[in-house]
């Protein structure tokens, strides 16, 4: 079991060069959405303006707590990410490199992931408090009025997760 | 006939709820840890460790210790010799919600129209009248990654307790990585369907290695433990010999037509507490 450190956004040949159960630690910037944000995003790529550009980017579904005193950022850790799947070829399709959450991806996401050299990490579900402490920076970029489920862009620091699946669709979950 | 203000019912929703969602349950905190001990399984250790320094920090900086603060339950078991008074009783366990909630996550909104409440209300509230003269309370923060794994199948009676048992595992199985493993596995056995669904929820409140009062449904608890934890999901679903903390089963008569059989599934931080309310004002356990 080998520890990577990483950056974002990712250089597309490092991310190959990952392997199902590696464990990374996260550096940079990512986008933050999820079940509403990638709704109310699909309608705006429907209507041929999309409200963020996510080439080359990375989404972390989540939708944290309020910060308590003293915090940049409230307890964040990982959601479901299968709820996502209806939207994730299309992402990596247009350019999107990788995608932070927890679980399984359907058939049609590992083929995107390997058709694409994308790369799907799994973040330790429950562990929110403690991703808090890996967030630097908070920028919130649009849909306010979804709360928790707005689009928001957040700087981390050596955040873990853990390479679930691969740019060859090598899984670290059972079928 | 004991005169209860309701709140004092209110004043026990949000204490309880500050302290449970920074503070996983400490049976359940106890097998997570022991489950981490025990993991050969590298990667799923490394995650266990991560999971239990969460619980570990959560609680000492006292901060959620996971962003989704769940939908509240509360179980409210009223003694009849009890004359709730100050308020309407459901309006008084929603103000504790709303409360304590304020700095917490808002995850309840209308089924149609998505939009949110914006305070986390209305708690899923089930009342039942009991002997007595108090009032006791069960709370719960429900998170939904596991509630949305949860089933309820109506079975025949010639598909009988096999059946069963082969789908209670098999719910875990589908759930994988989902729910955020190793889970906590509440079965409710007869009833009628809403029974049955209630039934595996209440019974996610039992402590970790507690038995069952029936020695036959204990039997079955620590049959289908063995099963779903020979299953190998593991914790986070990265395979491993921990599935599941417990499985905890309630059971009621049922028609000579059906067996129903709910199961819900709990993450690995329950997040649970109980308290009474009497004369004497509230005491949590």
């Amino acid at each position: 079991m080998s520890e990577t450190r990483l950056r974002m956004p990712f250089d597309k040949e490092e991310l190959k060069r990952l392997k199902a159960g590696d464990n990374v630690l996260l550096s940079g910037e990512m986008f933050v959405f999820r079940d509403a944000g990638h709704k109310r995003l699909f309608a705006s790529i429907e209507a041929g303006k999309p409200d963020i550009d996510y080439v080359g980017e990375t989404v972390y579904f989540m939708g944290p707590c309020p910060a308590q005193k003293g915090q940049i950022m409230g307890s964040c850790g990982p959601t479901t990410s299968c709820r996502m799947d209806k939207y994730t070829p299309y992402m990596f399709d247009h350019g999107l490199a990788a995608q932070v959450g927890k679980g399984k991806r359907s058939k049609e996401c590992v083929d995107a992931f390997v058709r694409n050299g994308g790369v799907y990490f799994a973040a330790i579900g429950g562990a929110g408090a403690l991703y808090s402490k890996c967030v630097t920076a908070v920028k919130e970029i649009c849909y306010p009025d979804l709360g928790t489920e707005a689009i928001r862009r957040i700087t981390v620091k050596d955040f873990p997760v853990v390479v679930a699946i691969d740019s060859t669709g090598a899984s670290i979950y059972k079928d | 006939m004991t005169e209860v203000d309701v709140k004092l019912i209110a004043e026990g929703i949000k204490t309880a709820i500050d302290k449970i969602s920074c503070e996983v349950e400490p049976s359940c905190f106890a097998a997570l840890s022991a489950a981490r001990d025990s993991e050969k399984n590298p990667t799923t250790r490394f995650a266990l460790d991560v999971m239990c320094k969460n619980v570990a920090y959560a609680q000492q900086a006292h901060l959620p210790v996971c962003q989704d603060t769940g939908m509240v339950v509360v179980f409210l078991k009223i003694g009849q010799d009890v004359k709730l008074t100050g308020g309407f009783l459901d309006d008084a366990v929603n103000g504790g919600v709303r409360e304590a909630f304020a700095p917490l996550r808002k995850s309840v909104l209308d089924p149609v129209s998505r939009v949110n409440t914006k305070d986390n209300t209305p708690a899923v509230i089930h009342t039942s009248i009991v002997r007595g003269d108090k009032i006791q309370a069960e709370i719960m923060l429900k998170g939904f990654g596991s509630e949305n794994m949860s089933q309820l199948y109506m079975l025949n009676p010639a598909q009988g307790l096999e059946t069963a048992k082969d789908l209670i595992v098999r719910t875990v199985e589908s759930a994988a990585s989902n729910p955020c493993p190793p889970v906590i596995i509440g079965v409710g056995l007869g009833g009628t369907f809403e029974k049955c669904a209630e039934m595996s929820k209440h019974a996610l409140f039992r402590k970790i290695g507690s038995d069952n009062p029936d020695p036959v449904l204990d039997a079955l608890e620590k049959e289908l433990l063995g099963r779903i934890n020979s299953l190998g999901i593991g914790a986070q679903g990265f395979g491993g010999a921990t599935t599941a903390l417990g499985v905890f089963i309630e059971s009621y008569p049922t028609h000579i037509s059906s067996l129903p059989v709910a199961v819900n599934v709990l993450c690995h931080c329950s997040r649970a507490a109980k308290f009474t309310v009497d004369e004497g004002g509230v005491s949590h356990e």
